[in-house]
């Protein structure tokens, strides 16, 4: 049983005026906050000082944390290599995900292909990761996917950077910090995706639904053309991801698109490389030092 | 020179420890998810930093002023990934609901504490939710959290029970 409270102040005028006063305190800072909150989802950016700040303090238990429990599963997985056919299943499943990449990087690169001979003048925008990184941690109470990454504006990280894993794409960068930078996961209901089927360039839209699975919707709605299987790349389109990274796979077809499943799972990726956000300076400023020592 | 300890046995424990455990159980617990190196691709963790501010008010009522969650709420929304300002917002609500709850309810039980708790989590989780993501379609975004919530309901006796050992830390006389 807990103590009945005793908060009604009796005859003391004082108490009641401080009782009061707490009161109202509190509703007008709720209500302030209820406020910034609002202010904070329509303008995400102006707030993210603070919890670079924030994030900065935590990063070092972060990387501690992560270097000890990272070394005990490697251990883990050391020892279950020894037991039974366990070193051949690790080779196997290698050896096919390194096959399904290379399916993806084929017939990306198939689609590219098509459209080079097309238009002769694109340029190959395959050098654009500048920087290499791991990710620390990602916020885990609340409904918004945010993951810290390891480096930050000291190796140049700037928002809205495409970041990539090895399988494929796993979001942006949302804000940097001084070390520590934060990424927009794929998966986030927020962020959408433009993309595009590899194997015939039929384009759609990604958009995260929070749980590490992706909606697919496409453009024009006259059919649900999508089948289980199909794998999706980014387009280039709108700007910011450079086109042909892997994205997803379909799962199954739903009433209005699809379900699919990122190719690139962030809690198993190891290292992620941000790249350059895909923009005309960008565009251009890599093709102009192209020709430039080729005469 | 030897320095004589001059606190006698039996004396009440400093003030600075009483008032600073709950504070710091809750700051911790709230910042401890991003110290953690897992990256969920869905909410998985009950919202610690939440439950144990719930669990100290239930257990000691006047301990805090009402306004305490504007500072502990700014501190969670920093780590929680939340739009600022939200649980700022929420936390106090939530603090003026268990004053009203612990007037009408006068003598309160564990279930009626539990069943306080839980519901506050629900609430809190889902409005937060709901304002974090105001174009997404209310029904995702509800099924979103809704396993994350029914975790945090079944885990408030935990906390609870964690909530007096802290308590008993903090009282301790020597």
């Amino acid at each position: 049983m807990v103590r009945p409270a005793h908060r009604r102040p009796g005859q003391s005028r004082k108490a009641q005026t401080s009782l009061f006063v707490a009161y109202v305190i509190a509703v007008t800072g709720a209500v302030a906050g209820l406020l910034l909150a609002i202010l904070s989802v329509a303008d995400p950016v102006g707030f993210a000082a603070l919890r670079v700040a924030s994030h900065e303090v935590t990063a070092p238990v972060a990387r501690g944390s992560r270097s000890i429990i990272g070394s005990i599963s490697g251990i883990d997985d050391w020892v279950s290599a020894y037991v039974g056919a366990g070193s051949q299943n690790r080779r196997l499943r290698k050896e096919l995900a390194d096959t399904r990449r290379q399916l993806v990087a084929t017939s990306a690169l198939q689609e590219e292909n098509r459209q080079l001979k097309a238009l002769l003048k694109l340029q190959e925008t395959d050098k654009a990761a500048f920087a290499n990184g791991y990710l620390l941690t990602s916020t885990s109470t609340s409904s918004k996917r945010i993951a810290l990454l390891s480096i930050g504006r000291n190796l140049g990280v700037a928002s809205g950077q495409p970041v990539r894993g090895a399988d494929g794409l796993i979001g942006r960068v949302l804000s940097s910090g001084p070390s520590v930078s934060q990424v927009l996961l794929l998966t986030d209901i927020d962020n959408v995706v433009p993309i595009r089927r590899a194997r015939d360039g039929l384009p759609a839209l990604a958009n995260g639904r929070g749980n590490g699975d992706l909606d697919i919707r496409t453009l024009n709605i006259a059919n649900n053309p999508f089948k289980p299987g199909d794998i999706l790349v980014t387009s280039g389109t709108g700007g910011l991801y450079p086109p042909n990274i892997p994205v997803a796979i379909v799962v199954r077809r739903t009433a209005d698109g699809a379900l699919a499943r990122p190719l690139a799972d962030p809690a198993q990726v190891d290292a992620v490389s941000v790249l350059r956000a895909y923009t005309p300076d960008n565009i251009e400023a890599q093709a102009a030092p192209a020709p430039a020592p080729a005469p | 020179m030897n320095r004589t300890d001059t606190r006698r046995l039996g004396e009440p424990a400093s003030l600075w420890r009483m008032r600073m455990v709950p504070v710091a159980s809750v700051m911790i617990a709230s910042a401890l998810p991003l110290m953690l190196p897992m990256v969920a691709s869905s909410p998985v963790l009950p919202p610690l930093g939440l439950l144990f501010f719930l669990c100290w008010q239930l257990l000691r009522i006047e301990m805090w002023p009402v306004w305490i969650g504007l500072p502990l709420g700014l501190w969670d929304d920093l780590f929680s990934g939340a739009p600022i300002g939200s649980a700022i917002a929420l936390w106090t609500f939530a603090s003026i609901a268990i004053q009203y709850f612990s007037q009408r309810i006068y003598w309160r039980g564990f279930f009626h504490d539990w069943a306080i708790a839980a519901l506050l989590v629900a609430i809190i989780q889902s409005l937060a939710a709901l304002i974090a993501h105001p174009d997404a379609h209310t029904g995702k975004v509800l099924g979103l959290v809704a396993p994350q919530i029914i975790v945090s309901a079944l885990l408030v006796p935990l906390f609870v029970r964690l909530t007096g050992m802290f308590d008993n830390f903090r009282l301790k006389r020597r």
